[in-house]
């Protein structure tokens, strides 16, 4: 018994060294070859650099809106809501965000709001939204900027991503690109 | 077909097509023949004997095994209680996060020693760079462990008398070397360079296009994605596993983490046949196994692509499905494959929040740890499905009155014993402990209210979902549940380790004492197990003993908040 709890700790000091540090230090070498040094993709614009992959809130009128997140999109946390579906509170939420939707743009159908733009992520940090929930925003964007909404619908248009190799997956924007290109739009 | 759909069967296809060859592969390693990695990994193995001062070519009987598995886990276990009780003062913490209560700390320990990942902790606050590696080392080591034990079971089940199956360290140290390290470099590689991040820099501070402040999590989550995928693990680097971006930055990454998860238990079914010679029992295993998956995920699918009728009531549009809790670059029919395949193979990791699915699907969710042998954790879904295999073996021998054989070998009163007690032990940690769950809430409601964070039979659906997830070493959860509690904590740490162990030792023991047995070559009256029949037979057997003893505490959960919605 005594032979087999020895090599029992010898085994995973040698496992330790190599499939810790071995192994994360090769994976650390090719990271360094990788876009930003394995550090997270990011987009640079005005000399302000952003984390194009994390989602960010958009509060104001003037942007296309995010979805709900359950953790404010601060990415030092995440978390998605966890409630469920039968839950009378989060019925309750979910009624409010439409409702309040309804009234920062007028014109728009319940029948078009898609349901991602009333729903919470995830992770809360979704950096995307659908085709469809970027579109029913345009009146109220092209309103407030003075922008034709045929150029914001031009520019949805050109910042949809489509699915893999056009035959995987959904259709969707990332709502940071989208915007960035918008604020460039003004200019 | 819908591009969605097409992205869900892509992903079940190409598993299978690199699974076949990595089958074959696996069936080299444990049985010794060359491969075309061995000029790299005989020193490296070679290497690790010497240093750890085992004698690789002692041969080890069943029981013998069994002593070496289990030390070497006991070892594991001390490693992590000192590491993670400690890590606030210990190296590579740059976000200075805390050290671990003595209760979460057991938790977690178990947690991946046992190939679990239930975590009752979020990584982002609650673990140290240092602690995430100490973790990866497990979710490598464990995955080894259950690839190992299946190689004895594989090898015991040959045709031939012998109490000598090889040796413990060799089978172990080979399936982490030659099997897991090779393709989780290969995984990691990839995913580094689809925007996920492998970097030893703590927080970044980002000011929005808004203008606002926030932080941004980072770690070096490249390497602890590959093998917590590739093992079977499923414990994410930050809170939300799967769905958080830096975890799985796109629709690519998450083909590539759902291939690498199914990966294994696929690859080791067929690893089977090419040991004992019998490829034909390989895909009757595989078909069971299949048509079982199947009938849980397309149900899954077109719940979550219908949406929570709810909220169709409001009069919203639905075209996207259900999206609480879902991301949008996955979608709801990725999502939904996602959630059956890690609950069927024991990974337990999420691209969605489980939670927030349509009452159904969670059903279909805790119905696929309840029966855990559909493919299956790394090396011990096919234990699990070996005990079925025994017990319709015996069943069916009865029915039509021929003694009860498998591959050759009697099966009588002692291993009918082992496997009905191994049989009947899921159900009974599973439901035992929700009772006492269940039974504390409703005695203290108010002391015990930070537990659910929904009400009604979802509520008792969340309890449900976090012992089954415990007993089936699965790793999700309905994470509303507030599980950090000392109940919480030990009662899960306790159910893990029974529902990890004795499943190993069941087996293990069943085929240690065939392999012991006289080997009487197949007749005319032998029952054949590898035709359709026989794969019909052990379907029947799992549907009757798995998923009947669950019907009760599933009306009470899920059906019932179906009805009710």
């Amino acid at each position: 018994m005594d032979a087999y709890i020895f090599s029992a700790f010898r085994l995973t000091i040698v496992s330790l060294l190599f499939f810790v540090g071995i192994y994360s230090a090769i994976v650390f070498g090719i990271a360094q070859f990788a876009p930003n040094h394995g550090k997270g993709e990011i987009i640079s614009q005005n000399n302000k650099t952003y984390y194009a992959n994390i989602g960010q809130t958009f509060t104001d009128d003037k942007y296309f809106q995010s979805r709900p997140s359950a953790v404010a999109y601060n990415a030092a946390g995440s978390a998605g809501s966890n409630k469920a579906p039968s839950n009378p509170d989060y019925l309750k939420e979910v009624q409010a965000r439409i409702d309040t939707f309804l009234v920062h743009n007028p014109g728009v159908q319940k029948s078009e709001i898609p349901s991602d733009i009333v729903t919470a992520s995830g992770s809360g940090l979704d950096p995307n939204i659908s085709v469809q929930a970027a579109k029913i925003q345009i009146k109220r964007i092209a309103k407030i900027r003075g922008i034709a909404e045929a150029n914001l619908k031009q520019l949805i248009i050109s910042n949809t991503e489509p699915p893999l190799l056009g035959l995987f997956g959904p259709e969707k924007i990332n709502v940071l690109k989208l915007n960035l290109a918008l604020d460039e739009l003004k200019n | 077909m819908n591009s969605e759909i097409l992205g869900v069967v892509l992903m079940f296809v190409l598993t299978l097509a690199i699974a076949l060859p990595l089958g074959r592969y696996i069936g080299k390693v444990f049985n010794y023949q060359k491969t075309w990695l061995d000029t790299i990994f005989n020193p490296i193995d070679k290497l690790f004997f010497k240093l750890s001062g085992i004698n690789e070519s002692q041969q080890m009987n069943w029981k013998q095994h069994l002593v070496a598995l289990i030390s070497i886990n006991a070892a594991w276990f001390l490693l992590s209680m000192i590491v993670l009780t400690n890590m606030a003062w210990l190296p590579l913490n740059p976000d200075n996060n805390p050290s671990m209560s003595g209760d979460l700390a057991f938790n977690t320990a178990i947690s991946f020693i046992c190939n679990t990942n239930l975590q009752h902790y979020s990584g982002e606050s609650g673990m140290s760079y240092l602690g995430q590696l100490v973790l990866m080392l497990w979710q490598f080591l464990s995955a080894g462990t259950g690839i190992a034990i299946a190689a004895v079971v594989f090898v015991a089940m040959k045709e031939r008398t012998t109490d000598k199956l090889g040796n413990f360290y060799s089978y172990f140290v080979r399936s982490c070397t030659r099997i897991l390290f090779p393709i989780a470099v290969v995984v990691a590689t990839v995913l580094v360079f689809n925007g996920m991040p492998m970097t030893f820099e703590g927080k970044d501070t980002v000011t929005t296009l808004q203008g606002e402040t926030v932080q941004v999590s980072r770690g070096p989550v490249a390497a602890f994605t590959a093998i917590k995928h590739l093992g079977t693990n499923g414990g994410g680097f930050f809170g939300v596993n799967s769905a958080h971006p830096f975890e799985n930055p796109s629709y690519f990454t998450n083909i590539v983490e759902m291939i690498t998860q199914m990966l294994i238990p696929f690859a080791l079914i067929f690893a089977l046949g090419y040991v004992i010679n019998r490829k034909k029992l390989s895909w009757m295993i595989f078909g069971v196994m299949t048509i079982g998956f199947t009938l849980l995920v397309v149900p899954t699918i077109i719940s979550e692509m219908n949406g929570n009728p709810a909220i169709t009531r409001m009069g919203v549009s639905q075209n996207l499905g259900s999206m609480e809790g879902k991301e949008i670059r996955f979608g709801s029919p990725a999502s939904a494959y996602w959630s059956i395949a890690t609950t069927v193979i024991s990974t337990g990791s999420v691209n969605a929040m489980h939670d927030s699915f349509t009452p159904l699907s969670g059903m279909n969710q805790m119905l696929g740890m309840m029966i855990n042998a559909f493919y299956g954790g790394c090396g011990v879904g096919m234990l699990n499905f070996y005990v079925f295999i025994i017990l319709a073996v015996f069943i069916s021998g009865l029915m039509v009155g021929r003694t009860p054989e498998f591959l050759g070998k009697k099966i009588e009163a002692k291993e009918m014993k082992i496997a009905m007690v191994i049989a009947l032990l899921h159900p009974f940690l599973i439901l035992v402990g929700t009772a006492i769950a269940s039974y504390l809430y409703t005695h203290n409601p108010a002391e015990y209210a930070g537990w659910l964070s929904n009400p009604n039979n979802h509520g008792f659906s969340q309890m449900l979902y976090e012992i089954t997830s415990s007993s089936a070493n699965n790793g999700s959860g309905f994470e509303g549940l507030g599980d950090n509690t000392p109940f919480w904590n030990i009662a899960c740490g306790i159910v893990m380790l029974l529902g990890r162990f004795l499943p190993i030792i069941g087996p293990v023991a069943i085929a240690g004492i065939l392999a012991n047995k006289k080997y009487t070559p197949e007749s005319n009256g032998t029952l054949k197990t590898d035709t359709m029949t026989f794969g019909l037979m052990v379907f029947a057997v799992i549907a009757i003993v798995a998923a009947l003893s669950f019907f009760p505490a599933l009306a009470l959960g899920p059906i019932a908040e179906y009805f009710l919605l």
